[in-house]
């Protein structure tokens, strides 16, 4: 490949699996192969554990033991894996290929551009065109007579991180979106992300003004009176600054800041309070440290979360994107969200204060649309973030990690609120990172027309699409509270739960031994399966009993002793053929099985007998499995 | 005494109801002998309150002007206020219900006065009686016998009558037994293992003392229990350094010399008011709505309630362990062998015994091992989270069974027959009922009161069809094998349904169960039309066939 050193794709064999949270270092023994896209480890019972190159976080080499070298591999979708490989020389080796292969100099090595799922050019073309934004706008009911699409960034003249297509008011002429955007930070000027037709309220983003101590700009105070004017409901807007005011004011020396209420007319001005960046990433750092120890203790594990301060950070843009609805649904007012730069906290707020307000967003189409709009579309960097290319660490932060943590509260709290599952957002983080898709890559529009991504990649959503089965919530319910087309999330503190299905995906002995989610999932497939069944069965006996009536009633006089007919199994109980073989052979690990299946797997090893694993002298009972 | 005589004012209108997530109701409230009425007076929608007396945990009382307000605090951990108009009825009405939620006679308590309204179909009293439980016992061994040894409560007052012992210790050597074990408390038979023939006993601590006190009797029997080369383990619910320092009270552990096929694990778990405050600061913690996620957080931890679970579930499962996978026959101890003890041996059984997750499995459990065990459920349970008497009796020891039980069944929710609803039921029964199931502290009280001839069993009542329903698991699929629960701290949940119960609106929640059931129902009907029909058509398939073959 890229050849400093030549890779070797070789097999290591007598490797070591570790059970991470074992403390008698129970482990599988199996083969470690090497390929140009993934680590694979098959362990003597045949079952494979894929690692793709893409997803590897971290590679560590710890202090050699007596059993061999210590491999620790830790991956961006929270899996960790500790090796042990037998002889020293074959853990250098992969180490090195390893960190390698896990770091990428240019987009064209990533895995997305060697991918190839069979499918002609055109099938691809059209996998591209699922997601249309402008018929999105169309469905929000812009244009209309106060919003216009603006040609301004046709050209991504005026501002390289937007999208080419944006919606401003009527009355935002081109010389006060150029003035406009000359005074917002990396041009960033505000535009309308979301439209709420019946209260004619918009949700608008932006970055932050170039203010500094005292400057102004009046193109960009014009600019806001557009928006404010465009709403007919209420003269009144808000601008929320998500940022803590001290940040805010600290840009101030730099030249940045935030609005000044009194150059402003009719606005009003708030501050939310949502760290930045850097103070995510350690706040994860922080949560995975802890929640990576091994014998953890309850007191240990809640003040290890408390200090983390991770759900602290949800429950703010939680109440943020509460804030934000509150003002349109019951003020009718517009919004103008924005942080720094306008492409992190601004995305998070912007997105969670959509999904609130209509439901659209909690479809399984709904949820691409709005992250195509307001994280692909208007510049989350989703390159630097999620550092698919070998870049500056401290651009690497949780952000889009964070919403769809935010989502899943809310689907915990509104469980039939939504047609997708969790699995639907695992699905989703696990692909914003694999890189195996264009759809994440780069990070803003320009950039993504550059790389031709739509030539030489494949769109992640068809393929989700695809497997929806997968991803349908079996309690959703499109008419739930009609009227309540707003969801209204309660933000107490206690409400908000560490997501252990996120942070433990891959630690199957942390979950429930038997999920009730999944159970519900294959009896609803099987229902809708039964009710055809019944429908064809019954036109069977139809056609039947019209060619003899005297054969029916003969019939009903021997259903005293029925011959035994198995019921066919419905297809939702056979293993799906997975469309994403790679990922979904990753996922047997915690559930593409049925539930059935996967119980008596676990049973199974439940009643052999493992007597080396208990350790009475310390007097701890050390539960397995 | 009459109860007329502690109700100073019998009715008061105008009075306004505010309950938690549900809009205030004007109406009137009565006060009876055990109950608290409130019926609003709106005709369309009559809404009415029976708030059981024995269910308050304390009352608050303040004014404003000439308005006052009672606040309520119940020991379902729920909080209801009442705005009574005038100064007077307010002060008599708040120490009316003062004085009938602290009465301190059992005979007054409403289970005396409770004239049930159904049909009963078996007296819970006598459905779990050791007789029967016996009889399964002995059809796979005869090693043990039941012994009338205790029938008139002299030999141990807090054991029932009637205990199962080894077949070859006779009750002389048993009453020396007694006599070196705190409370009179012998080693008993709590649970066989069928799988391998290994036991589980529970006893209270050896009266040691400082100077190492033996006695053979005691040890006769603990040996006879193992056959030659077998294992066994004393688990102790206490500390090292707890269980040495008993030994200055005349309490101990049994030396390992003198018991030489045992070896003894320590496995700490907390007791009396440690839990009761541990419970308190919980209660407090989930109450506060304006907690910011730090403090909650540092609350949560400071109450220290997942810990005790935690620690309950890991030596549960540490007993289970050592039957199941070791080989090993277990006796389980503390100092008195009615609390923590309790938690273990029932939670191992859960653990280890299919039919221990049955409603009828676990009401028996619960008869079994804390009501005949002896658990004092009457001190234990004499006030919730919201006392300020701080007696060292009171103890939450039962309610953090039940969470362990809960935390199973979260990770099990296909192994149980019950639902969560039953725990939760449970849990309100043995603090506030109109049944007499869980007064009395041990069978010896229960007997005095006369509890079988002058109360209803909670089990009459749970047992009939038509309530049975409500608590069963729609999920349930009987799984004949040992659970292992996960105790990682990651794994253990709050318990949603009892803490944050009166906190957080759960319509949401109802509605997402409700269409669970449905879709299981659906299911089996579904199923069952799909059998019948393709049933139908092979019939007439082979008709056909029979006419062709004519």
């Amino acid at each position: 490949m890229c050849g400093i050193a030549p890779i070797k794709y070789s097999n290591v064999e007598h490797v070591k699996l570790l059970d991470r949270f074992s403390t008698s270092n129970k482990s599988l023994t199996g083969t470690l192969y090497l390929t140009a896209t993934h680590l694979l480890f098959i362990d003597a019972n045949q079952r494979e554990t894929w690692i793709l190159h893409h997803h590897i976080a971290a590679v560590e080499k710890l202090p050699l033991t007596t059993s061999g070298c210590p491999l620790v591999i830790q991956c961006k979708n929270f899996r960790v894996v500790h090796f042990v490989v037998p002889r020293e020389r074959d853990c250098h080796d992969i180490y090195n290929s390893l960190l390698q292969l896990s770091r990428t100099a240019k987009y064209e090595e990533l895995y997305a551009f060697s991918y190839n799922p069979k499918q002609n050019e055109s099938e691809q073309a059209k996998g591209w065109q699922l997601i249309d934004l402008a018929e999105e706008y169309k469905r929000m009911g812009v244009p209309n007579d106060y919003w216009q699409l603006s040609d301004a960034n046709r050209d991504y003249k005026i501002c390289e991180t937007y999208p080419r297509e944006l919606y401003v008011p009527r009355t935002a002429s081109k010389p006060i979106i150029v003035g406009s955007s000359k005074f917002r930070s990396k041009g960033r000027f505000p535009v309308l992300s979301y439209y709420h037709k019946d209260k004619k309220a918009a949700i608008c983003r932006c970055s932050q003004p170039l203010s500094g101590f005292s400057a102004r700009c009046l193109e960009d105070e014009h600019m806001l009176q557009a928006i404010s004017k465009a709403n007919p409901s209420n003269r009144y807007m808000y601008v929320m600054d998500t940022r803590p005011k001290l940040n805010a004011m600290a840009n101030r020396a730099a030249g940045k800041g935030y609005e000044n209420e009194d150059n402003y007319s009719n606005i009003r001005f708030q501050f939310v309070g949502i760290e930045n960046i850097h103070v995510m990433r350690s706040s994860l750092q922080k949560l995975l440290e802890v929640s990576g120890t091994k014998g953890l203790s309850v007191n240990d594990f809640l003040s290890g979360l408390e200090n983390s301060g991770w759900l602290r950070h949800i429950k703010a843009v939680l109440d943020a994107a509460v804030f934000l609805v509150k003002a349109i649904a019951v003020e009718s007012a517009s919004v103008l969200v924005h942080c720094s730069d306008g492409w992190d906290r601004t995305s998070q707020v912007c997105s969670l204060g959509a999904l609130l307000l209509d439901s659209y967003y909690r479809t399984i189409k709904g949820f691409m649309v709005l992250i195509e709009k307001d994280w692909i579309s208007f510049g989350h960097k989703f390159s630097d973030r999620c550092c698919q290319l070998d870049g500056d660490p401290k651009e690497i932060s949780p952000v889009f990690t964070q919403f769809l943590e935010s989502v899943w509260n809310l689907t915990e709290q509104f469980p039939q609120a939504f047609e997708y599952n969790e699995a639907f957002l695992l699905q989703i983080h696990e692909h914003v990172h694999s890189c195996q898709f264009g759809n994440f890559l780069g990070n803003c529009q320009k950039e993504r027309e550059e790389l031709k991504l739509k030539e030489k990649t494949y769109s992640l959503w068809p393929f989700l699409l695809d497997e929806q089965k997968k991803y349908q919530n079996p309690l959703y319910n499109p008419s739930f509270s009609p009227n309540l087309t707003l969801l209204e999330p309660n933000t107490v503190s206690f409400n908000f739960k560490f997501w252990r299905n996120m942070y433990h995906q891959f630690d199957r002995s942390m979950h429930p031994r038997q999920s009730v989610y999944d159970l519900i999932m294959d009896m609803s497939e099987q229902n809708k399966q039964l009710e055809e069944d019944i429908k064809q069965l019954e036109a069977k006996i139809k056609r039947k009993s019209g060619q003899s009536d005297v054969v029916l009633l003969k019939e009903h006089q021997q259903s005293a002793h029925p011959a035994p007919v198995m019921l066919k199994t419905p297809p939702c109980f056979k293993k799906d053929q997975p469309l994403i073989p790679l990922n979904d052979a990753v996922r047997t690990i915690e559930g593409s099985n049925t539930a059935d299946n996967r119980y008596s797997e676990f049973m199974e090893e439940l009643s052999k007998a493992e007597p080396a694993i208990v350790s009475l002298e310390y007097g701890v009972a050390r539960m397995t499995c | 005494m009459e109860f007329a005589e502690l109700i100073k004012t019998p009715r008061a209108d105008n009075v306004v109801l505010h309950r938690p997530f549900e809009p205030a109701v004007e109406g009137t409230l009565c006060l009876t002998g055990h109950h608290l009425i409130f019926s609003s007076r709106r005709q369309d929608n009559a809404e009415e309150l029976w708030l059981l007396h024995s269910n308050i945990d304390s009352i608050e009382k303040r004014f404003v002007g000439s308005l006052g307000t009672i606040v309520i605090k119940c020991k379902d951990l729920r909080i209801i206020q009442l705005d009574i108009p005038g100064m007077e009825e307010c002060l008599n009405i708040a120490s009316s219900i003062e004085a009938l939620s602290t009465l301190d006679s059992v005979t007054l308590m409403y289970p005396f006065f409770y004239r049930p309204m159904f049909e009963i179909v078996e007296d819970g009293w006598s459905a779990f009686l050791p007789e029967k439980e016996f009889e399964f016992l002995n059809a796979l061994t005869d090693e043990w016998r039941l012994t009338y040894i205790n029938k008139d409560f002299s030999i141990c007052p807090s054991y029932p009558p009637v205990v199962t012992v080894p077949k070859s210790i006779d009750d002389e050597t048993l009453q020396k037994v007694a006599v070196f074990r705190h409370g009179g408390r012998f080693p008993v038979l709590s649970y066989y293992h069928k799988k391998n023939g290994m036991v589980m006993m529970r006893t209270s601590q050896p009266l040691t003392g400082t100077n190492g006190k033996r006695c053979k009797d005691d040890e006769k029997l603990i040996n006879s229990t193992l056959g030659p080369g077998r294992r066994g383990y004393i688990i102790d619910t206490r500390s090292l350094s707890a269980a040495q320092q008993a030994r200055a009270k005349g309490g101990g552990f049994g030396v390992e010399v003198y018991y030489p096929q045992w070896r003894r694990i320590h496995k700490s778990v907390e007791r009396f008011n440690i839990l009761q405050e541990s419970l308190i600061k919980l209660v407090e913690a989930c109450n506060d709505q304006s907690h910011n996620m730090d403090r909650w957080l540092s609350k949560l931890e400071a109450s220290n309630w997942l810990t005790h679970v935690k620690e309950i579930l890991t030596a549960g499962c540490l007993a289970a362990q050592c039957i199941d996978r070791e080989d090993a026959s277990v006796l389980v101890h503390g100092t008195e062998g009615t609390d923590s003890t309790l938690q273990i041996t029932s939670l191992a059984q859960i653990i280890l015994d299919p039919d221990c997750r049955t409603i009828r499995g676990f009401e028996s459990l619960i008869v079994r091992e804390w009501l005949q065990a002896g658990h004092p459920f009457q001190q234990r349970c004499a006030q919730s989270a919201y006392s300020n008497s701080k007696q060292k009796w009171e103890a939450p020891v039962f309610l953090l069974f039940l969470d362990c039980v809960w935390q199973m069944l979260h990770q099990f929710p296909c192994s149980f027959e019950f639902n969560e609803h039953f725990l939760v039921t449970l849990f309100e029964h043995a603090y506030a009922s109109q049944f007499g199931t869980f007064l009395g502290n041990n069978e010896n009280e229960r007997s005095k009161l006369k509890l079988p001839q002058k109360t209803m069993s909670l089990w009459s009542w749970v047992n009939q069809p038509e309530e049975l329903k409500n608590f069963k698991n729609p999920l349930f699929e009987a799984n004949s094998l040992v659970i292992w629960p996960s105790v990682a701290p990651q794994s253990l949940q709050l318990w949603e349904g009892v803490f944050l119960r009166w906190n957080r609106p759960s319509k949401f929640l109802d509605e997402a169960q409700e269409e669970m059931r449905k879709i299981i129902s659906d299911n089996r009907v579904l199923q069952e039309k799909v059998n019948y029909l393709r049933r139908k058509v092979a019939h007439m398939e082979t008709n056909d066939e029979m006419q062709e073959d004519l």
